[in-house]
Order: structure tokens, then sequence, then C-alpha cells
């Protein structure tokens, strides 16, 4: 049973990498896009305040306009941190949803912390007994208190998005299966995880030793309790869960921002971003309507060139 | 019919005369003088001939006029064309331009709604449900997972919502497509980047590139008629060039100026593209700007080119070729008279399509400069080039933001800079900048008026925009007091031109829209007075 566990624990962790891999490639080989930002655009720099850009100035196309990346990583750390869009633009859901991600961020800095104690742990540094170090008193208090409050928020969290799903007639009409059942498995594997680390004594310390086990290749190790093994099977199945679904978000958002939102690169003669048209602009176009009869024959570039047909 | 409560997305495909109803009293209330819902003009109803002929099973209105199909047959022929369009929708060949904004769109929207708050249509409408940003994403992510996606038959319900493909929901989701201006106040709220505003015109450009379902005003006398006249307008050079003639000598007139315009001069810095429907309807915009040119001393010229006196591009809104062919021909006329760049004149969507959007359309040798006017006219107010009498402007003015000049190019406080200037009495609505709300002639609308589509288009979409609009002028509605919306842009003044007229604005209260060269004429001192005539037109 405790090697079936590991081995679970391996392969969601293989899933959730290939899996954040593959739609990561996926999104980075879709063809270069059409320009389609929306303002204001944070590298902007002081001009982003109001939502100006470069193309305020005369001859813009001329002049340097250096990304202002401090201002951008300023906004980026306010939205991934405190979901600032959902704040100004959505309050009601953001009392839910805002206790839900940032517990599961927290939930993460726990595991963080646990992989640490874990990797010190394997190195001799004592965690436990007389000897106990001053770092391993400090880690392990603090990965208790970001462990128990990140998991009871995201379970708050999401029992308050659950509740708001089922009830608000806003949501009702756009609400199916996979979200109740993306919240349910959510609430029910911390809810694990939450049960099994108070029920511990020290609280976390099944965690660390699992995570030990898990980086020693120790397949055999005991799990610490059925609660412990229930709770590991279930974050297990979650981490290889959330990036096969829409929740991939966490990462997609990268992509929304800074490759359409905020994507204002100029394509300048003879540069990157021409190549990529000269390339989209060989595509084959199948599009079948009078005015464009492409058939899967004519490229983009044929289309976009050609004179109207006749029947136009 | 479907209502707030019992609204459902799988009933878009069910038979029934209409899907929504928006009435008077569901309408979001109006600040003084429009303030007393009795005085609300009655809706005018859909002719039976036209329910007869047409799909008009989604709303009030109509705009698409796509004929009943005759039969079963032709009607199951017409959505298999829909899913072959829509498969295309996400193939990297057919929709490179957008996949990557739509796929991620599609894939990755949470539903939370939050976009709804910021639709001005949503809101006009008493938020009926229909009207929502994510109705047609929503209808379209459950017809692809289900109808297109592998198991999807047995599986796409329970993951993504169930939904049954008909013609209804075919004819009811093109139909659905041009009830959203596109002025993507939705996506910037979104927390995830969706952008639901992008949908809408991909759904468009499904039915335009493969059913060739579009509207007549945008494609047959819109697009096709720019490509093969030379302009949206019908004018071909030479009637251009007569009325620019003509407007030549009525701004010499009214200014005092010698002016002539410039026509096709080779190696001028500037090639200037007005959208033409200015020069027919608005004649005082095109003679302004040519006023401030030619007193700044600038090298600039007209073309008279095909497509190249018309900085009009419908194809923005929606079909990706004829939005491409259009900025080709733009770049050509250019190319050919070797200017340095190409400025746009006050339209919205051409500076967006033309700057933007054919940045990465136009390569080598096209790819020639291309900037707002707005900047430019900035910095010759700014530059003392020219002298200006501010008291010449002592009457309120406030500023419209063309969505596609603040939010989609960032270009917020030129036009600001320069009516703190001239206009003493300058105040901003609120929100302003990228944060406005769109006229409600957006994406087109504002040349669509068969049926009753005026009464949607003056109830609903511009609703917000008009609601703003008499805020800003609320400590001087009183009719001896003229009040002047500054709109630098064609489409939206074309919507403020029929909505104030609608509500009869100018006769009762005295507001007057125009553009920001006007302002910028009537404020020069060493013209004669009065370049703003403070007529009706």
């Amino acid at each position: 049973m405790d090697v079936a566990v590991h081995l679970a624990t391996y392969v969601a962790l293989a899933i959730f990498v290939v899996a954040i891999g593959v739609r990561f490639l996926r999104i980075r080989n879709y063809p270069l896009n059409l320009r389609w930002e929306i303002y204001p655009v944070p590298h902007e720099g002081k001009r982003a305040a109001y939502g100006g850009s470069k193309m305020e100035e005369v001859d813009y196309w001329a002049k340097p306009h250096p990304p202002d990346w401090i201002r951008e990583l300023r906004f980026m750390l306010a939205e991934m941190i405190f979901i600032k869009a959902l704040f100004e633009h959505n309050r009601k859901l953001w009392y839910r949803s805002f206790p839900f991600h940032f517990g599961l961020y927290m939930a993460a800095a726990f595991a963080g912390l646990l992989g640490l104690s874990a990797i010190l742990e394997l190195a001799g540094t004592p965690f436990e007994g007389p000897e106990v170090s001053r770092l391993a008193v400090a880690l392990k208090a603090a990965a208790t208190v970001i462990g128990a409050v990140g998991f009871a928020l995201a379970i708050a969290g999401s029992l308050g998005l659950l509740f708001m799903r089922m009830t608000d007639s806003d949501l009702k009409p756009y609400t199916h299966f996979s979200h109740y059942f993306n919240l349910v498995f959510i609430a029910a594997a911390l809810v694990l995880a939450l049960a099994a680390m108070v029920t511990a004594t020290p609280p976390a310390a099944p965690f660390r030793k699992y995570i030990a086990s898990l980086i020693a290749f120790d397949l055999s190790a005991p799990l610490g309790g059925p609660l412990t093994g229930l709770a590991i099977v279930a974050v297990s199945l979650l981490i290889a869960y959330i990036p096969l679904t829409h929740m991939s978000h966490f990462f997609v958002k990268w992509f929304t921002w800074h490759e359409i939102r905020w994507d204002d690169t100029l394509n300048v003669k003879g540069g990157r971003i021409e190549k990529m048209i000269e390339q989209a602009l060989q595509y084959r176009v199948s599009w079948s309507a009078d005015h464009v009869r492409g058939n899967g024959k004519k490229t983009w570039a044929q289309v976009a060139t050609e004179e109207m047909p006749k029947s136009e | 019919m479907s209502d707030k409560k019992d609204f459902r997305i799988e009933d878009v495909s069910k038979p029934g005369k209409q899907w929504a109803h928006v009435s008077n009293k569901d309408l979001m209330p109006m600040p003084p003088p429009l303030d007393d819902p009795a005085n609300e003009p009655e809706w005018r109803e859909i002719t039976d001939q036209a329910r007869e002929k047409y799909e008009a099973s989604l709303d009030d209105t109509l705009v698409l006029n796509i004929p009943k199909p005759k039969s079963k047959e032709e009607e199951q022929a017409l959505v298999r064309k829909f899913l072959e369009g829509l498969s295309k929708l996400f193939s990297k060949e057919d929709n490179w331009p957008f996949l990557k904004p739509f796929m991620l769109t599609i894939e990755h929207c949470a539903n939370c709604q939050t976009c709804s708050e910021a639709c001005h249509i949503f809101e006009a409408s008493g938020q009926n449900p229909i009207y929502r940003p994510t109705v047609r994403a929503e209808i379209l992510r459950r017809i692809y997972h289900k109808y297109l996606k592998p198991g999807g038959q047995f599986y796409g319900k329970w993951l993504h919502g169930d939904i049954a493909l008909n013609w209804k929901t075919v004819a009811r989701l093109a139909e659905l497509s041009y009830r959203c201006n596109l002025c993507r106040r939705c996506a910037q709220t979104c927390p995830i980047g969706a952008d639901n505003g992008l949908v809408a015109r991909e759904i468009r450009k499904l039915f335009s590139q493969e059913l060739g379902i579009h509207t007549e005003e945008l494609h047959d006398k819109g697009t096709v008629l720019q490509l093969k006249v030379g302009s949206s307008t019908g004018m071909n050079a030479l009637v251009v060039k007569d009325n620019i003639d003509f407007i030549d000598e009525d701004t010499s007139e009214r200014t005092g100026m010698t002016i002539r315009t410039p026509w096709d001069k080779a190696g001028a810095n500037i090639l200037l593209i007005h959208n033409a429907g200015e020069i027919l309807a608005w004649p005082e915009n095109a003679g302004a700007f040519a006023a401030i040119f030619e007193a700044a001393g600038l090298r600039w010229t007209l073309s008279s080119e095909l497509a190249a006196y018309d900085s009009v591009n419908y194809g923005l809104f929606y079909d990706d070729i004829m939005l491409a062919k259009v900025a080709l021909k733009q770049a050509q006329a250019a190319r050919k008279l070797g200017v340095k760049k190409i400025i746009l004149g006050e339209c919205g969507h051409a500076h967006k399509a033309l700057t933007v959007i054919s940045d990465r359309v136009l390569t080598g040798d096209l790819n020639i400069p291309r900037e707002s006017a707005l900047p430019v006219l900035r910095d010759i107010v700014m530059s003392n080039r020219i002298r200006f009498d501010p008291s010449r402007n002592d009457f309120p003015v406030t500023l419209h933001d063309p969505c596609n000049v603040v939010r989609m190019m960032g270009i917020v406080e030129p036009q600001r800079q320069i009516l703190r200037e001239i206009c003493p009495k300058f105040r901003e609505m609120e929100p302003h900048g990228v944060n406005n709300y769109c006229c409600g002639g957006g994406s087109g609308f504002a040349i669509h008026s068969k049926h009753n589509f005026e009464d949607w288009r003056f109830k609903v979409a511009g609703r917000k925009k008009l609601s703003q609009i008499l805020t800003a002028f609320s400590d001087c509605l009183d009719p001896a007091i003229k009040k002047y919306v500054c709109a630098p842009c064609s489409n939206c003044k074309g919507q403020m031109r029929d909505i104030f007229r609608y509500y009869d604005l100018w006769e009762k209260h005295s507001i007057l829209y125009g553009g920001l060269v006007e302002l910028i004429v009537n404020a020069m001192a060493d013209v004669k007075p009065g370049y703003i005539e403070w007529e009706w037109r």
C-alpha cells in the first residue's frame, strides 16, 4: 500500500509537469496573432497610470520606448497575489475567490517548506528529539501555521464558491457538473489534508516524512496512518487533475496578459515579427464564402491581394 | 421567451417567436431630462413581413436579415456549414490572426460573470441575460465541445454544459453576434484575460468567411464598395475631389484663409486619410483639418487611389480577409506617393485597423509608419505655431473617448491637452479615458438602421453613453446654453447625431456634437470667428 501511494504521487507529479508542459508548448506554438492589446499596459511606464501608450507621441515608431518592467512586475504581483481585477470589478466573487486562491498559494508554500525541511532532515539536521535545531523548530512552526491557515482559507473559499455557484442566479446558468465537481474535489482533498495535519503530533511531521521518502525514493516508508495516506492520495489526484482542466488558468494568465493584452511589440522591417507574418501569410485558406473561395489552395497572401470576384 | 429567473443557455435552441424581449420598463433609468420613463419613445415592432422573410427570433430587433431556409434540408446544410466554419476558427491555417486569443478565451473563461457588470448593453437593457458578454462564448463553447471534440456527445454536457445544435441555434447565434459593440470593456475587466468581445467578432467572422452571412451595410455597401469604387460612401475619385474642392471653398470663406487641399502630392511627408463619411456628412471636419495643417505648414496630401481617400475599414468588425484587403490598398497608395507616414483623421476604428491591427499584416515596403492625428494636433496646438483665443470656445464641452482610439490604442491625453488649452469650460464624463463607455454605435452599428434596429441602438446600446453626456451637462441643461460633445470619431458622431435627434436633445437642450478639429479652428485667433455654426446636421 505504501509503495502504491508513493507511486501514485510520482505519477501525479509527472502528469502535472507533463500536462503543463504540453499546454505551455501548445500555446507557445500558436501562430503569431494580430495585435489585440487593451490599455492600460503597465510596461508603458508613467503613462500606464491613466492608460496611455507610446502612440500618444508623434513619430512614436522612431523613438526608443524601453518597457517599464518594474511597473509591470508590480502589476503582476498585485494581480497574482490579490486578484486585483476581481477585487475591482466583482467584489462579491472576490470575497470567496481570494481566500480560495490565497489559501492554495499558502498550501503550496506549506509544501515548499516541507520540501525544504525534508531536504535538511535528509542532510542530517535534526527535526525531532532533544537535538532539534532552532531552524527546524522555526520551519516546523511556520509550516504548521501556513499549512493550517492555508488549508482553512482554501476550504472556506471553495465552499463559498460552491455555494455561490449553486445559488447565484448570475452564475447558475453557466455552472456545469464539472464546476461543482472541481470545487467539491478540491474542498474534500484539502479537508483530508487539514484533518491529517491537525490529528498528527507534531502536526506536519507525517507530510514532511512522506516528502522526505519521496525525495529519497524510499517507497516503502510508512505513511503515518490511514488518514494521512488518504489525504496524500487525494492531494496527488488533485495535483494531476488541475492542469487537465480550465483551472490551468493559473499559468495561462501569463499568455493572456503578456502575449495578447500587453503585446504591443512593433513590427519592424526585417525583424522577427515580420518573418512570422510572412510565414503566416503562406498558410492555406479554406474559408469558402464567395468573397474568399480559399478551398485550401490559396494562401493568405493570395486572398488578401486578389481583386474582388465578379459575382460581388 | 426567456427572463432573468429562468434563463438557460440551452433555450437558444428552442422554437419560439423570440428568445428575449426588452420593454421600456426594463431599461436602465436615465438622468434628467430623460428621467421620466413615460416619455421614453415606444418600440417599433419588426413587421410581420420581415418576420416572415427573415430569421428574427432572437429579440426585438433584426440586423442580419438572414433569409429563412425553405426546407429542412436547407436548414441542415446551413448547420453543417456552420460547423465547418466553427472548426476553421480553431485551425492554425484558417485563423492564425486570432487563434491564440480565441482559444485561450474558449478554454479558460471561468464564467465568473465579472465582465457582465462592465458591459453597457447588459446594464442598459436592465440586465437582460441574453446580453451578457458570456452568452455567445458559452453557446459556442458548448457546441464546440459537444459537436467537434472527440467523444463530446458523451461527456460534453457533463463537462461543459448541454446544447442542441439546430438551425434556430445557429441563426440566433449569428444575430446575437451583432448585439455587441466590440468595445472590449468586458475584456478589460476579466481576471483571467479572456476576451468575450473577441468571441463576438469571431462569430461574425465565421458567418462571413464561411457562410457569406454579413450585414449589407458592412459588406456590400461597406468593404466591397470601398474596394470596387474607392469608398464605402460610394464616392469615386472624381466625386471626392469635387467634394473637397467645395469644402476648400467653403473653408476659405469661413476662415478667411486660402485653402487648397493637395491631392496625390508625391514626396509629401504626410498622407492624411479621412473617414470619407466626414466629407459628405460633416465637411467642416475635413475643412478644419486642411485649415490646421496649412496654418501649421505641414507637407501633406490626400490620395485619390482606390480606398486611400477613405480610412474606413469595416473588415475590422466582421472579416479578416476584407480587413487585410482594405489595409493593403491604403498602404499601397502611401507607398506609391512615397510619403513618410500615414496620418488617420477622426475615425476610431480606422485608427485601430490601420495602425494596430495592420501592423501584423503589412510587411516590407508596405509597412509605412502610421499614426493618429491626435498627437500631431496636440503638438501643433501646444507649440504656439498657431495663435489661439480660447474665449471663442467659451461654452460647455465634454469629451467622448472612442473605444478604438483610447482603450485599444492608449491615446488618452493628447485630445485632453488640446481641450484643456482651448476650451475653458471643458468637463470630463465619468468614467472616461480607457474606462470609457462605447457610444453605442461601435462595431458599425451607427450605420445600421433597418427595421427597428435604431430603437435598440438608442434605447439599449447608446443608453449608457447618453446618460454620461447628460450627467456631464447636468448643471447647464438650459437650452439657452449651447453645449458641445467632442467626439473625435466619425462613427461615434453618427451615433450621437441619431440618438440626439431621437431624444430631441438639440432642439430642447442645445446639445450639439462635433469633432475636435472644429473646436481647434473655432479657437484660432487669426481666422474669422464662428467656425462652429451651431446648426444641427
